[in-house]
């Protein structure tokens, strides 16, 4: 096959069975590969009730069919699972070079069913496949761990594992990568964790092959080209990394303070792209084939915090920054190693710090339960210790490994927990940026930017300028970005390529690399299918229109401050007709006559 | 005028574009395990290091070939061989100290760095120009002005 590889490895962790199957051709090209082609699969093969940290949860590493090319920033891969923090679907992206390194040993996914015994690692080196023991290994966090196995391996070998946040079943762990890359949300460590596996090791000294290779390299140049081009892609993204957009959020009044009291935060740009830039900044790095590079490189001298790693991010800088109240780099970023080290999700592990810190600011929670810590909104070393304390699995870090919004029920107060579907909110407030609002109440995943990014559109001006305020035409906007979102996410790409391209460039690649025409309508119209498809998923495990919501803090109590005083998230007004764009009936379930027009 | 691959690892993001680029206008494939230009990175520390034959002038892989396969190609400023006279010995490999000459049993061939004829096609594909194809005698530029630079700065704080 071109672009897929056409295989895919099923390893069973109970009877140590390892088989290879061939990839259904038809299925991949309704559902291109990655996020959409594991979740289909994973859907087809599991019961949408079953508990997540079950042995009958299958995990699924799924690579996309321009994986391993040199279409621009084309690293990525999906890790697919029934996630333990929501009980969604959870699909959580990662680069890196695993996507690729997998495919070049001869897979387009492995599917991981069953419980080990005891833990294990799985070995993958082009052809030959093994489960090996990891009783030396378990307990290590994620550089050594990587360390071992590559000494044990192959020092080129890719390695994805989990670290002690995932073994101990943290409902928001990751999955780690290359040390540094996460498939960080929805808690797909801890369903690694529940199975024993450890880690999952990969060699590959194969080929990835086009189906047209001078149409290919044409789609590939013009893509890259207008990438390199645009202001956020070529620009922003590469001179200070994610964490650019600090000061552009906090400008606009929409980034999330206080564990989203209020959208602005005075000290904002201490912890910004620009001082990140200014004061850690090692080097810019890059996954696998990517033209952005929008990671970061970085050092901390500063003898309390002194380390080196990658990160912050932005939505790391933010979440343990302004979200917690802090403004001290040195702790942000130190924060975010732990994260890194430990295995843990940096969006969750910040917000539910500052949750925690809003249940200790309004005497509900006191230093009985955090151990000693006054934990105040503006403690930078308390984030960092609550961080440790998750990881390690001590104190009132065992509670805080719940995720905010089992913690704050808890004590009786979910309203403390900014989440949707028990996912905690990332750094763009929905009542300063309405269309956000919208996408992470009706995302699939629970709170997450990255399944309809509208910020693009409401602050960023890509590829239109949307009054962040207004609800006029988001819904519309928030089904196109989710469309594309679930198209994109199942090629391969990086999301960030859509700073540059669209759905043109991305039909024109992933057609010339596979053999399968691709117009952009059916582009986009696989990337709907994808998005109904999981919408079944979650109805069928339980969840229903009633989750399809926000916070009462956003739909309820103005913003008290700033460019945006005074707003609540509108939801209400856009969720009705959300529904009718999509095609659901007014309880958000897709007609019969949608179904049946995405062939599903 | 002859010109030279210069590396500049403190630019290099470790996207390894070079290496895909360089087995697909060989191979036409993506199989940047025979890549003729290698990317080695150091994820925690966030250094990476492409190498790829540096075409020395006196070059212990022709000095070593047997069959007088590997040649020097002055006129183009690299190491070259023929395919025709190539037994497949390997004692280039061993012999190269940059480790940048491996034997490829199952093509029957040797794959080494040729500058594409000219042309290197990691080149263009580097995006932050980590790899550059410059005069020979101008390679080291960049670096001088980097100097210059630095005492430009220090020259003007004492003033």
């Amino acid at each position: 096959m071109h672009g897929w590889i056409g295989t895919i490895l099923r390893v069973n962790l109970a009877d140590g069975s390892i088989k290879k199957e061939a990839l259904d051709r038809e299925l991949a090209k309704k559902y291109i590969g990655a996020r959409g082609l594991g979740s289909r699969i994973l859907i087809n093969e599991i019961d949408p009730k079953i508990d997540a940290l079950s042995a009958d949860n299958k995990l699924i590493f799924a690579a996309g069919p321009l994986s391993g090319t040199n279409a621009p920033s084309a690293a990525h891969y999906n890790v697919v699972t029934k996630g333990p923090l929501g009980g969604t679907i959870a699909a959580s992206s990662s680069g890196g070079v695993f996507g690729p390194m997998l495919k070049y040993a001869g897979y387009d996914l492995i599917i991981i069913e069953g419980k080990a015994k005891k833990p294990v690692y799985l070995w993958i080196n082009d052809a030959a496949v093994e489960i090996r023991d990891a009783a030396g290994i378990w307990g290590k966090a994620v550089p050594e761990t990587t360390e071992a196995i590559r000494a044990a391996t192959d020092e080129e070998a890719s390695v994805a594992c989990i670290g002690p946040a995932g073994e101990r079943m943290v409902l928001f762990a990751s999955i780690m990568n290359e040390c540094n890359r996460a498939a960080g949300r929805t808690g797909v460590g801890a369903v690694m964790g529940s199975k024993n596996l450890k880690a999952v090791a990969v060699r590959g000294t194969g080929a990835v092959r086009v189906a047209d290779a001078k149409a290919f390299r044409e789609a590939m140049l013009k893509a890259t080209d207008m990438i390199k081009k645009h202001p956020v892609g070529g620009g922003g993204l590469r001179m200070y990394g994610t964490d650019v957009l600090i000061n552009i959020l906090n400008e606009s009044g929409g980034l999330p303070t206080r564990n989203f009291r209020e959208g602005v935060f005075a000290t904002a740009d201490k912890v910004g792209g620009e001082s990140l830039t200014k004061n850690i900044l090692t080097r810019p790095r890059g996954c696998f084939s990517c033209i952005i590079s929008c990671g970061r490189a970085t050092r901390i001298t500063n003898p309390k915090y002194a380390g080196f790693g990658e990160g912050p991010e932005y939505e790391t800088a933010w979440s343990f920054g302004p979200d917690c109240g802090v403004d001290d780099l040195d702790a942000v970023t130190k924060a975010h190693y732990l994260c890194n080290e430990y295995g843990m999700d940096a969006i969750s592990m910040g917000t539910t710090i500052a949750c925690a810190m809003d249940l200790f600011e309004n005497g509900i929670i006191t230093t009985k339960d955090t151990g000693g810590i006054a934990l105040n909104f503006g403690n930078a070393e308390a984030v960092v210790e609550m961080t440790r304390l998750t990881g390690a699995g001590e104190g009132f870090g065992k509670k805080l490994a719940l995720g905010s919004y089992r913690l704050a029920e808890s004590y009786g107060h979910a309203e403390y927990s900014m989440t949707a579907k028990k996912q905690d909110m990332p750094a763009y407030d929905p009542r300063a940026v309405q269309g956000i609002g919208l996408n992470y109440a009706t995302s699939n995943r629970g709170g997450c930017h990255v399944r309809g990014y509208m910020t693009a559109v409401e602050i960023l001006g890509n590829p239109i300028k949307m009054d962040n305020l207004t609800t006029e035409g988001k819904a519309q906007w928030t089904i196109i970005f989710q469309n594309l979102t679930a198209a994109l996410d199942s090629s391969g790409m990086c999301l960030f390529t859509t700073f540059g391209i669209g759905g043109d460039e991305l039909a024109a690649l992933v057609s010339t690399a596979t053999g399968v025409p691709y117009s952009t309508e059916e582009f986009m119209k696989a990337g709907e299918r994808i998005w109904n498809m999981e919408r079944l998923f979650n109805m069928k495990a339980g969840l229903a229109a009633k989750d399809d919501t926000l916070p009462p803090r956003m739909l309820n109590d103005p913003l008290p401050a700033g460019p945006c005083k005074g707003e609540v998230s509108k939801l209400s007004q856009m969720l009705p007709e959300y529904y009718t764009l999509r095609g659901w009936d007014k309880d958000g379930v897709p007609t019969k006559e949608k179904k049946a027009e995405l062939g599903l | 005028m002859t010109k030279m691959l210069m590396i500049y690892p403190d630019r290099c993001t470790g996207c390894q574009n070079c290496a895909l680029s360089c087995s697909f206008h060989h191979d036409g494939e993506f199989r940047p395990h025979t890549s003729r230009i290698k990317v080695f990175s150091w994820e925690m520390e966030g250094f990476s290091m492409p190498t790829a034959c540096q075409q020395c002038e006196d070059a212990p892989c022709v000095a070593v070939c047997p069959t007088a396969a590997m040649y020097a190609e002055p006129v183009a400023s690299r190491v070259a061989w023929d395919e025709a006279k190539c037994i497949g010995c390997r004692m280039c490999t061993m012999a190269c100290p940059f480790g940048a000459v491996v034997y490829e049993t199952q093509k029957r061939r040797i794959v080494k760095c040729d500058l594409c004829d000219g042309d290197p096609q990691c080149v263009p594909s580097c995006p932050t120009a980590a790899l550059e194809y410059v005069d020979e005698t101008d390679a080291a530029r960049a670096r001088k002005r980097a100097m210059a630079t630095g005492f430009k700065k220090t020259f003007e704080e004492v003033k």
